[in-house]
């Protein structure tokens, strides 16, 4: 199989179902109140493309902002729970509640606590719970998963504690932190988008808003071309981030 | 410490909860200066003596004395365990740099180090782009640029094929021949053992203890075609004989 050949096939599937779709919605007449075919779909997300892109940069500034209080948050939190089993051990059930906790349980609680005018806070607040777990465990395994022969060799140097974690465990840390940020980074994003729906409650007019505000008043198309704006930006996001990811591994094991 | 030993064994035990006893009652001395094998079947705590000996654990009966202080043993691993993140020289320097040698020497005699073991040009690699052969000699840079007086070799080269370690093997004797530190070398490869050390001590299979010793004869660094000399293959056939012996099998 070519490379050429599996870049295209894909590419020709997603015009085929496109096609089949559009082919649907002319030949059985369905009402785009219902179904938008994707002509008309395209046709708004042009029509509505600066709005769109200023919910999508609120959408994705609230995911970003989760995703770097999330990442210094959870990478002090693994940082204490790397330094001590009993710390670990303390902080186990809560890192397990946060994880198995569905986020949309604790969305009325937040718009409590962010109150009306601050809509976005409750949002963020979301986001983060969501991204915390995966990010703060990928720290965590890094931390204590160095060579066990490197760390005989620091313990025949009699390295500090310091010493220890800062030209060991850290730098070791590395991969599997990366991979825990790539998980966090797309739960951030499905927390600010369960946020915008359940708390934002109009004043965060992000694209998931868009999204519902659009379906409320039948608007099917726009509706679908804000999904079809959420898709890509998420796509774009991990590509990017999966883009960074390879620069700094290979940054880090030189190769 | 009795003699001029720089570490010793008496009568050391090692019992590890779950597996019971996994090494002696075993007593070993090791001179200033020479090179001893350790030979001896899987599993027969080869590599748990050389832990006791490096200090790395304690023993669960007897005693174990060290003339050597920190700093100056060093070990390497049947793995080059060298830290990914870092260049050969950073990791060379990496020993020097924890003793509080201050980072601009630590690198130069990193470099030098690097030197002595023929990578004067990877100095700025990383361990991915080195080969096995070439990552273990910058293992063995780093374990001598402390100059240390005991040095502990874990089946270094079990990983290596055979071209290279006949190389490697080589140059740890010269390397050896400068600084002439005390050796312990661990392998389960009897004719490894015999051109290595001038002592070949032969243990049971575990729980391991000294089922005998062989000395061999013969210059060090060995000079060219010394597997070839009679000497040689006499000592390996009895250490061969030895090891038969201590496994239970007939000769």
């Amino acid at each position: 199989m070519s490379r050429a050949a599996l870049i295209v096939a894909p590419i020709v599937f997603v015009c085929l179902l496109l096609g089949a779709w559009e082919a649907a919605c002319r030949l059985l007449a369905v009402p785009v109140y219902f179904l938008p075919p994707p002509s008309g779909i395209a046709v708004a997300l042009v029509e509505n493309a600066p709005l769109l892109f200023v919910s999508a940069w609120r959408t994705l500034s609230s995911a970003l902002s989760a995703f770097a209080i999330v990442g210094v948050l959870a990478s002090v939190a693994a940082l204490g729970a790397a330094s001590a089993r009993i710390v670990e051990a303390s902080f186990r059930p809560v890192a397990v509640a946060l994880q198995v906790t569905p986020i949309v349980s604790l969305a009325p609680l937040f718009q409590v606590w962010a109150g009306l005018e601050h809509p976005g806070a409750a949002v963020v607040a979301l986001a983060c719970v969501a991204a915390f777990f995966p990010m703060y465990s990928g720290v965590l395994a890094g931390l204590t998963s160095a060579d066990p022969e490197l760390e005989r060799l620091f313990d025949l140097y009699g390295a500090s504690i310091w010493q220890r974690l800062t030209r060991l465990r850290i730098p070791s840390a590395v991969p599997q932190a990366l991979e825990g940020f790539k998980v966090g980074l797309g739960l951030a994003l499905v927390g600010t988008v369960f946020g915008e729906i359940l708390a934002g409650a109009g004043g965060a007019q992000g694209l998931a808003w868009r999204i519902q505000e659009a379906s409320h008043r039948m608007q099917m198309d726009k509706s679908f071309a804000a999904l079809a704006a959420l898709a890509l930006m998420a796509g774009a996001l991990q590509s990017l981030y999966h883009l960074l990811e390879r620069r700094l591994i290979v940054w880090w094991r030189g190769r | 410490m009795t003699g001029d030993a720089v570490a010793a064994l008496d009568a050391a035990q090692v019992d590890y909860a779950g597996r019971g006893r996994v090494l002696g009652p075993v007593d070993f001395r090791l001179a200033a200066g020479e090179i001893v094998a350790l030979v001896g079947p899987s599993g027969c705590g080869k590599s748990t003596a050389l832990r006791l000996l490096a200090g790395l654990e304690p023993p669960t009966h007897g005693a174990v004395r060290r003339a050597a202080g920190r700093g100056e043993t060093s070990v390497v691993f049947q793995s080059p365990t060298l830290a990914p993140w870092l260049s050969a020289t950073a990791n060379v320097s990496l020993p020097l740099e924890m003793a509080g040698v201050g980072a601009r020497v630590a690198r130069s005699r990193a470099v030098e180090a690097l030197g002595r073991v023929g990578l004067a040009d990877a100095v700025t690699a990383r361990p991915a782009q080195l080969s096995g052969g070439m990552a273990m000699r910058a293992s063995l840079a780093r374990a001598l640029v402390t100059s240390p007086k005991v040095l502990l070799l874990d089946e270094p080269f079990a990983a290596l094929d055979e071209i290279t370690r006949r190389q490697l093997a080589d140059d740890v004797l010269a390397l050896w021949a400068e600084q002439r530190p005390a050796i312990v070398f661990v392998t389960h490869n009897v004719e490894e053992a015999v051109y290595m050390a001038g002592r070949v001590v032969v243990m049971s299979p575990g729980p391991g203890r000294i089922a005998g010793e062989v000395a061999v004869e013969g210059p060090a660094p060995r000079p060219p075609g010394f597997r070839a000399t009679e000497t040689f293959r006499h000592t390996a056939e009895r250490a061969s004989a030895l090891l038969h012996q201590a496994m239970g099998a007939p000769p």
